[in-house]
């Protein structure tokens, strides 16, 4: 199975490509357009800022082409906020693949949340072999509300989609590379997606 | 752990361990005992620190499927570069950021304030805190509470706090300056220095409101289990990951 990582420049990839080679899958790093096309599936990272990831993505002209793709695609972290409308950071349009305004938690509570924190109402074959009250590991300051493709919720401030998913795309807040046995779980499930 | 020359240092008394020096196979070790996260701590001086840290970097980020922080010795963007390309999730900071803190600026806007820890060493003097320098050893004037506020302003993710006072006595944490810390800044504070059995997790939770805790030695003698450690937080209505 040919496992391609989008590579435009916006953060740190090696522990994604190392949680897939523990899983015996060699993720390829590719910001080629027939490449990421030609793959069985497709991951799109993020760390980082919003509106200047989303300017790497434009000038490489990849914009575009992720809300066509047509296998299982997966967004993590600021990955997955790109694939909303809209960031409330740096007054960002997204892809527009998830219906949803990404927003900044409030100073009530500590900025960004770093740390684990439990999935609940999980919703999609994503999840399988995976219980209510999994936890997951979170790196982040801005988050995408529960809406109606939300196919998981975490707690912070407010209850907000932990995941979200639109046929061939999900996109994940947290680090299932950096979640133990159940982000192993995750990703061999996304690989496992038919 | 501390690490040297890529090698663990403490004595570590794990028993189904091939190699107990070797970080990798102890970080694992820790992974699978339920640790949520690992800090190394190189104490290494010598020419070829840099790749010898960034080798093992890169052979626990192969591995190891919970984030870790790497500290001791950075000074520069360059530093933490190296670090992150390997697979760290997090670099920690102490003297330097005390030496140059707009490091803390730079660094949080290169990098993003999510993997910029910034490490304090803290002991009384005269009823005052006051942060210490190179493991303590050096005092400083600076008071450990404007340090704090000062280095959260500045952009750091998180704040590493070790009491030089409770550190190595196993009596618990020092809470009280905990709380005044975690209180007065918007960003995670972990509590480090004085675990000595499990209620004092308890307590610096609860009282001294830490976001996270920091132990080694006794992990590392197996005085306390982790997974029995995290059970008995859970059970005392503390949100862990079990």
């Amino acid at each position: 199975m040919k496992t391609v990582i989008i590579d435009y420049g916006a953060g740190n990839i090696q522990s994604i490509q190392f949680a897939f080679a523990r899983l015996g899958i060699d993720a390829v790093l590719s910001s080629d357009s027939n490449e990421i096309v030609a793959a069985d599936r497709v991951i799109f990272p993020g760390v980082g800022e919003a509106s200047s990831a989303m300017s790497k993505l434009k000038d490489s002209g990849l914009d575009a082409l992720i809300p066509t793709l047509k296998q299982p695609v997966l967004g993590i972290c600021l990955g997955m906020q790109l694939m909303c409308n809209y960031s409330e950071e740096g007054d960002t349009q997204g892809l527009g693949i998830f219906d949803v305004d990404v927003k900044r938690f409030t100073s009530a509570v500590k900025v960004p949340q770093m740390g684990w924190n439990a999935l609940t109402q999980l919703k999609s074959s994503f999840f399988s072999h995976t219980t209510d009250n999994a936890y997951v590991y979170l790196v982040h300051s801005y988050y995408a509300p529960l809406c109606d493709q939300t196919v998981a919720q975490t707690t912070y401030e407010v209850a907000y989609s932990a995941a979200l998913q639109k046929d061939n795309f999900t996109g994940v807040q947290f680090h299932p590379e950096k979640s133990g046995e159940v982000g192993a779980q995750l990703l061999t499930n996304f690989l496992n997606q038919s | 752990m501390d690490v040297k020359d890529g090698r663990t240092v403490k004595g570590v008394n794990f028993v189904n361990l091939r190699d107990a020096g070797d970080p990798v196979e102890l970080a694992a070790a820790y992974a699978l005992n339920g640790a949520d996260e690992l800090v190394f701590l190189d104490i290494s001086a010598s020419e070829e620190k840099r790749k010898t840290l960034a080798d093992m970097v890169y052979r626990v980020a192969e591995q190891i499927n919970i984030p870790f922080t790497v500290g001791g010795g950075i000074a520069s963007v360059e530093d933490v570069d190296i670090l992150l390309k390997n697979g760290a999730d997090k670099v920690s900071i102490n003297s330097s950021a005390v030496k140059n803190p707009g490091l803390i600026n730079e660094l949080a806007a290169k990098f993003g304030s999510q993997c910029i820890v910034v490490a304090i060493d803290a002991k009384q003097i005269d009823g005052q805190w006051k942060v210490h320098l190179v493991g303590g050893k050096v005092p400083t004037d600076i008071d450990l509470f404007d340090w704090a506020k000062e280095v959260a302003q500045r952009g750091a993710g998180e704040i590493l706090f070790t009491s030089m006072d409770h550190d190595g006595t196993k009596n618990g944490f020092a809470n009280n300056a905990l709380a005044t810390i975690s209180t007065s800044v918007n960003i995670p504070v972990i509590a480090s220095g004085g675990a000595g059995k499990i209620p004092h997790f308890v307590d610096t939770f609860v009282s001294g409101k830490a976001d996270a805790a920091l132990a080694a030695s006794i992990f590392h003698f197996k005085e306390i289990e982790i997974n029995a450690l995290k059970k008995a937080l859970h059970s005392q209505q503390i949100p862990i990951r079990l």
